[in-house]
Order: C-alpha cells, then structure tokens, then sequence
C-alpha cells in the first residue's frame, strides 16, 4: 500500500524532487516579491520600521537650551 | 504597512544590552590579545616557553572560543536584545531570563577557555568544549531563543523587521548545528567520543563549521547591519524585497556548501561537487546583500567624509564582500587544490573575521554606546583613530597570509625535473617566517584600536556618570529651593 513511498527513498528520484522544489520555492517568492504594485508599496512601507520608535526629545530645557546631558537622538 | 507606535527609551530594557557589550569588549580585547601571542609564537616560537599551557595547540582554541563566542556572541546577544525591542517596540519578555543568558554565557566561554588551557578539548574546530560545558550551553541558547520569540510575539509593530528574521534563523541554525555536531559518548567528566566515526565524523564536523561562519558570523551580524546601517545612516534599507531574496537566499544555500572544506579527502566526489557549486551559487545572496548595505547610503555618500561610525559600517560591507567572493573562489576544487592546508586559509578567515564581523560589531558598537549611556561619545577623534589602525591591520593581516599561503602552496607543489618534490618542508617554515612577522604586526594594530575602542567606552561611561551626578545635584538644589 505504501510501496510507492520507495520511491522517494532512491537518491536519483528524491534528489532531482529536492531540486524542482527548492527551486519552484524560489521561484515562487521572486513572483510574490516582485509582481503587484501595492503589495511591492507594502513591502517597501517595513523598511521604515527602524525608525519608526524615534524616543520623544524629553530633556529640553523650557528656554530652548540643551541640558548638558541630553539624549542622544538616533538621527544624530 | 509599518505602524508607529513609539515607546519612550525608558520602557525598553538596555541593561541587558550594556552587560552584553561591555563584557563583549572585555573577551574582545582578551581573545584578540591571545590571537597577537600565539601569531608572535608561530614567528618566534620560544614564545611557547616550554609551558604546555602557553602553547600554540591550546592558545588556538582560546583565541578562537574568545573572539567568536566571547566577543562575537555577546556582541549579537547586546544587538539582537537591543534590535528585537525597537522594531517589535516591545519590551524583553522575561528579563531574569535574559540576565540568566548574560551570566550563562559569561561563565560558559570563560570556563571553555580555562579547560583549553588545561588540556581539554573535544579537538573539534570551533567546538572545543567538552560536553558538560556543551549541556550547558544548549540550555543557554534555549533560553535566549526562548527570550527572543517571545519578545517577537509580544510586538505592538505586525510585521516583523527583517533584521528579526536573521536573528531568527542564527538562534535555529546555531541550536541544531551545535546539537549535532556535539553528539558523543562521555567516558568521564573531561572527556568524550564522537558519535560519528571517520568521513562521516569529519563531514558532521565541516557541515557545522561551515554554518558556524553562515549563521553564527554572517547572518546574525546581517541581522545587526540590516538595523545598524539604516539608522546610522538616517534613510531605510535600500530595497526591503532584495532584503527578503537575501535572506531566502542565504539561508537555503549555506547548508549545502560544508563539503567544501573537505575536497580531496575521503569525502565522496559528488558532495564535493555540490559544496562547491553550492559555494559559488552564494556569490549571489551575499552580494545582493552587500549592495544591498552599501547602496542604503545612496544619495548621503557625504556621511562618509563626516561620520567614522558610518565607515566602520560601510568598510565592513566592502570586507563582507571581498571574503565572500574569495570563499567561493577558493571552494573551487582546483584552487583548494593550492590553498587548502596553507595560511592563505587563515587569511580568508580574518577578512571575514576582522574585516566583516569585528567592523560591523564596532560600528554598531559606537552607534549604541551614546545611546545606552545617555551621553555623546568621548572622542570622535578615537572613533577615526580606531578605524584607520583596524584597517591598516586587517590589510597587513591579510596580504601577509596571501603571500605566505600563496607561497606556501606553490612550493609544497613543486617539482624538479626528475619529479621530485622542489623543496623540503623547512624550506616553506622559513620562507614563511617574514610573512608571519608582518602577520603580527597587523594583529597589533588591530588589538591596540580595539584598546582605544575600549578606552572611549569607559570614558563615555564615566562622563555619563558624572553628568548624571551633576543633573540629579541640580534637581535636589532646586527641590531644596522651592
């Protein structure tokens, strides 16, 4: 009943198998990557995750001047 | 799409992050302190001063355990905690686990170095320790993978950055790579046997080495670049979707290419064949990633003129490029021919070692000691002074080893005109004795910028204090006034 699962456990088969399907997965994320305008906005739009916890400034002074130990920002 | 939601740095734990870094500096220092002594004994070898402990057989695996797991695994503990918690914008789940990581690790490297130099040692390449020391650290990786995934479930940002994915993939790869090439029979506490026996032993051995260069030290610190660069840089990653084909990419083809370090060997000549086409076929991710990195600095080439961290970071990537052009080419049967067995090897290891890994971990260093200590870095000036005696050492380092390995192949090689060999073995000790002192000389370049690196840090870290001291003093005054 199972016999035809021999099948896969002969290298010339299940080599030749490993290669169609790993390069069928391949293939397939170029075309998820690279076909339709909106899901290529969408996946351009995470490249801006890093910056997307910028701290608030908390340590300026009411006059506008730097205390001496102010955050360091990360843009600077 | 990416959504803002900004938590203010307080929420975050950083503690966690300087630990992992300051200690990652100490090993730093130490391993890469060791790496000068023993590139000093393979010159001048009274170096070795008839101490058993001093010599180059076990100060190898000390430098080697220090720099990649001392240094390079704290450094990728501090960055993957610091990355996960700003791009998921969650807080580390399980902070006692994460200290139990911190001192985990910390204890494991240094008792792996201390069993070293007393004569233990499993004699498998950058998997020296014993099994106990390996129980351990499966436990610790665990741990941190447990830390790790749930800080990602946790994420108040629904994608998760690809930085993440790097990350993810070293913490599963480096747990089966280390599971497996470490089963073995224990006969006493110090000592054990490999499951695997002869060429399958051998293979087990290069399919994890190789990996520990593909997971451990390229796609984790890609994972590091792919934060670092963008925000040192100020712009996002260049292209997200080539991120994604790197990633993809990199991860099916490393596991494949192991076979390589085994050409004319008992190893069967297909998986030969195939690690190297696989070798070659990795050309394409690694330089996809590469341009990938640099290009992010498209259009602010200028920041190169005016921000040492930002050429720590893009030199990196020139370094990651050059060793990842020169590890396929030398996968090549025909050239392995030449270079396997030569230091030439070594070389190759060290572009990518000090050129890629320690570059890209200072520069995310320096980007990350302002911020952890709340203050700007002492010098700008040592940031400069550091990048200029690391690289000047790394060019020495590795033109050396190209002229002694190079050398080296040839005249094990040669043939006089009745066939026999050209030169006797000493012959090539003492042809390479001039290379190995230059070897040496750019080691010590390299360990005295990671010394001002050092010395940067703690006068940052003190001023930090100070300042902090000075602010709090402020307040009670103007408390007491009021």
């Amino acid at each position: 009943m199972f016999d035809w699962l021999l099948w896969f456990t002969q290298m010339e088969n299940s080599k030749p198998l490993a290669l169609v399907l790993f390069f069928g997965a391949f293939c397939g994320i170029l075309i998820y990557l690279f076909t339709g305008k909106q899901r290529a906005r969408r996946l351009e739009s995470y490249k801006y995750i890093p910056f997307d916890d910028e701290p608030p400034q908390l340590d300026n002074s009411p006059s506008g001047h730097q205390s001496q130990s102010r955050k360091v920002m990360d843009n600077e | 799409m990416a959504q803002s939601s900004a938590l203010p740095v307080e929420q975050y734990n950083f503690d966690i992050v300087r630990k992992f870094m300051i200690v990652a500096m100490v090993y730093g220092v130490l391993g890469m302190s060791v790496g000068l002594y023993i590139a000093c004994e393979l010159a001048w070898p009274f170096l070795n001063f008839d101490i058993p402990a001093l010599t180059f057989g076990r100060l190898r695996p000390v430098h080697t355990s220090l720099v990649v797991f001392g240094f390079g695994g704290s450094a990728l503990f501090a960055t993957a905690y610091y990355i996960v918690q700003r791009t998921c914008q969650a807080r580390l789940a399980f902070p006692w686990l994460a200290e139990f990581t911190f001192w985990g690790w910390t204890a494991g490297v240094a008792l792996g170095v201390i069993t070293y130099m007393a004569g233990f040692s499993q004699g498998r390449e950058y998997a020296e320790f014993e099994w106990p020391l390996d129980i351990a650290i499966t436990l610790v990786w665990v741990c941190y993978i447990v830390v790790y995934v749930e800080t990602v479930r946790r994420r108040s940002q629904p994608h998760i950055y690809v930085a993440n994915w790097f990350f993810m993939a070293f913490l599963l790869a480096v747990a089966l790579l280390h599971i497996f090439n470490n089963l073995a029979v224990p006969v006493s506490l110090t000592k054990s046997y490999s499951l695997f026996a002869g060429v399958q032993d051998a293979m087990t051995q290069w399919w994890y080495g190789h990996n520990a260069v593909g997971f451990f030290l390229t796609a984790a610190f890609l994972g590091m670049m792919y934060y670092f660069v963008p925000k040192q840089a100020g712009r996002p990653v260049y292209s997200y979707r080539l991120s994604i084909i790197h990633f993809w990419a990199l991860i099916f083809l490393y596991m494949w290419a192991g076979g390589h370090h085994l050409h004319w060997t008992a190893l069967p000549d297909w998986v030969s064949t195939l690690a190297a086409t696989f070798s070659i076929l990795l050309l394409m991710p690694s330089w996809g990633g590469m341009i990938n990195g640099i290009m992010t600095l498209s259009g602010a080439w200028d920041k190169l003129r005016s921000d040492p961290i930002m050429l720590f970071l893009i030199t990196s990537l020139s370094f990651y490029g050059m060793s990842t052009f020169e590890g396929p080419l030398m996968s090549l049967k025909s050239v392995n021919a030449l270079s396997h067995y030569t230091d030439w090897t070594i070389g190759h290891v060290h572009s990518g070692a000090l050129g890629w890994v320690a570059l890209v971990s200072f520069g995310s260093f320096y980007h990350l000691i302002p911020r952890l200590y709340q203050t700007k870095l002492y010098s700008k000036t040592l940031v400069y002074v550091h990048f200029w005696l690391a690289t000047i050492g790394i060019v020495l380092y590795i033109t050396s080893m190209w002229v002694a390995g190079i050398g080296q192949g040839l005249m094990l090689r040669g043939f006089d005109d009745y066939g026999n060999l050209a030169y006797t073995f000493i012959e090539t000790v003492e042809f390479m004795h001039t290379p190995y002192v230059w070897r040496a000389l750019g080691g010590a370049f390299f360990v005295v910028g990671a010394l001002v690196m050092a010395y940067n840090m703690v006068m940052t870290a003190r001023a930090s204090r100070s300042e902090q001291a000075a602010l709090e003093a402020k307040l009670a005054a103007k408390l007491a006034k009021a």
